[in-house]
């Protein structure tokens, strides 16, 4: 394993791609997956905050920064945003059937397909918004034999060694630091992400994303768990909407909690 | 069914979910007639063993070791995958704590075992246990169950289950049995600093009897204002969804969810927000909730008592005009 020692910094950083935050979710008769036909994607909002951190710290030490993906064919657009950020290539694992594999499944998968790239950081988001297992940093670490963090709100690489800040709940931080090469899933609001330049866009064109077709890396694939049916939850409590013009639902609103819910 | 639980503690101190998760894997055992462990991990950590016995569990098993003082994701991971595999539960339960998804994926794998992580409920159905979680960030539901053989891995969310459900052991005290675990310190390799908070805590939401909280519907700095005037009249607090403090537009300590506090006041008023899981689990036991958000499938209306369908910049100043004219 190649040990990074102030020389030149090889970052991978995973990135998803996941229906757009505002689509109208159907779920396809079964409840196996949601109806993909016409909805948008959107690169998944927790990995561009990994994405940036990549490209903070190609920028600062030095390197290169290659931005990984799995999913259908529409992914590579995921990756296509990232060289147009600023990653240098790309990585897409091609597979059609990707959202019926488990958290393990998928992990293996990318450990397999990036295991020679020795990468000295690799760096994930902190879950996705669409299954949000949460999960593939630390899955990755493990497969890959690294050490880890989660959950990080700075990164600092001071003599070869990584200093991290971790966010522990309630307010809570914690500094720790890890040998490199290592595995971080990021915290989202860590950075503000870059915004793609024009000539970012153009620059992107140029950029290589290698394709590897996942049945070709020969896993075998033995599921921990599967998804027996996806569905919209029954609610718990009986919302009673309010409709109208704005004047009214404000005057209906506050007079509801006055003498219905006396909270007011 | 054999169930482990493993529970979690910080400088002798209760992460409080470990109770939620005890009431939850008590239920279950009960439904399929098995047995449960509750483990404690640490060191100095006896008076907490001694504690948890006290609840209604076939034993506690308690492990110490000077290299588990401090958490870190190698030595909780190698000394818990040392105690499962002597213990041999069918499952594995852990409250879903930012240390424990720190590390529990890891620990599952280095047993070639997947996790059901994050789960809010789960089911007994025809001697299977399913388990439900949320996707889409808490717009759709689905239920997991485990492929493969035991053991089976799967955590709970904060509030998911009462804590105050779990019961007490019949007859005194379950026993208390000491297991060694065999840990070297070039095993791990992080190495933990010290824990600090930011910035004092200068409002305490916890306190505010009435919160006005706002998210990404609000859409820039400049219209908070508006929601200040707005707080102003009806007495309560400003507050946010992550995402507004992440971008800086409100300070850190206004924060609700998972990240932030979490609060119960007599009315939270939500503004744009979605209602991700992370932000419905700080507020999700206010007593009465109202929110307005354009999108009518937003997941926040399953916790609300009232909703608008609407544009809150439409609503908001309807709504100071409203109050107004009652001053």
């Amino acid at each position: 394993m190649a040990v990074f020692a102030g020389g030149l910094l090889k970052i991978g950083v995973c990135v998803k791609q996941v229906p757009a935050k505002d689509a109208p979710l159907a779920i396809v008769e079964g409840g196996a997956w949601i109806r993909e036909s016409d909805i948008g994607f959107e690169t998944n909002e927790p990995d561009s905050f990994a994405l940036e951190e990549s490209l903070r710290l190609k920028e600062k030490h030095g390197g290169e920064v290659v931005a990984i993906s799995m999913g259908p064919e529409r992914a590579k657009q995921t990756i296509k945003e990232a060289l147009a950020k600023g990653a240098d290539r790309g990585i897409h694992i091609a597979d059609d059937q990707f959202f019926k594999l488990d958290p393990l499944s998928s992990a293996r998968s990318i450990a397999f397909a990036i295991k020679d790239e020795k990468f000295d950081l690799l760096l994930t988001g902190l879950q996705s918004d669409d299954q949000g297992f949460g999960q593939t940093g630390v899955l990755l670490a493990e497969l890959l034999g690294l050490p880890h963090a989660t959950i990080i709100m700075h990164i600092d690489i001071v003599e070869g060694h990584l200093k991290l800040k971790r966010e522990l709940e309630a307010g809570w931080f914690q500094w720790v630091e890890l040998p490199l090469p290592a595995v971080l899933s990021i915290q989202s609001g860590i950075n503000k992400p870059r915004y793609a330049t024009l000539k970012g866009i153009m620059a992107a064109k140029k950029k290589q994303i290698a394709t590897v077709n996942r049945a070709s890396l020969g896993i075998v694939d033995a599921p921990t768990q599967c998804i027996e049916r996806i569905y919209i939850p029954q609610k718990t409590k009986k919302t009673e909407f309010i409709t109208g013009q704005p004047k009214e639902v404000a005057a209906k609103l506050i007079e509801k909690l006055k003498h219905e819910a006396r909270v007011l | 069914m054999k169930i482990l639980l493993i529970t979690e503690q910080r400088e002798g101190k209760w992460n409080k979910v470990s109770f939620e998760t005890l009431a939850a894997a008590q239920q279950i055992v009960q439904q399929t007639k098995g047995s449960l462990t509750a483990v404690v991990i640490g060191k100095d950590v006896a008076p907490l063993a001694d504690e948890i016995a006290t609840f209604e569990l076939n034993e506690v098993l308690l492990v110490e070791h000077g290299l588990l003082e401090k958490y870190t994701p190698d030595g909780f991971s190698l000394a818990l995958r040392q105690v499962i595999e002597s213990a041999k539960p069918d499952l594995v339960l852990l409250p879903h704590t930012y240390q424990i998804r720190d590390f529990a994926p890891k620990l599952a794998a280095s047993l070639g075992k997947g996790m059901i992580g994050d789960c809010i409920h789960y089911r007994y159905e025809n001697n299977k246990l399913i388990f439900v979680r949320q996707m889409f960030q808490g717009r759709t539901n689905a239920d997991v169950v485990f492929a493969g053989d035991a053991p089976w891995i799967a955590t709970f969310q904060a509030s998911a289950f009462r804590a105050d459900l779990a019961t007490k052991h019949a007859s005194g005290k379950a026993p208390l049995n000491s297991v060694s675990v065999d840990l070297k310190p070039e095993q791990i390799r992080t190495k933990p600093l010290e824990l600090f908070r930011e910035a004092k805590q200068a409002v305490d939401l916890t306190q505010a009897p009435i919160l006005i909280s706002i998210g990404r519907g609000i859409k820039a700095p400049e219209n908070i204002p508006m929601v200040e005037k707005l707080a102003k009249l009806l007495g309560g607090e400003i507050c946010a969804s992550r995402p507004i403090c992440d971008e800086g537009w409100l300070p850190m300590d206004r924060q609700i969810g998972s990240s932030g506090q979490t609060v119960a006041p007599k009315l939270y008023l939500a503004l744009g927000i979605s209602g991700a899981i992370q932000h419905v689990v700080g507020m999700k036991g206010s007593r009465t909730v109202a929110a307005i958000n354009k999108d009518q499938n937003a997941p926040i209306f399953e916790v609300a008592d009232y909703g608008i369908v609407g544009d809150l910049f439409e609503v908001v100043p309807a709504l100071i005009e409203e109050l107004k004219k009652a001053h």
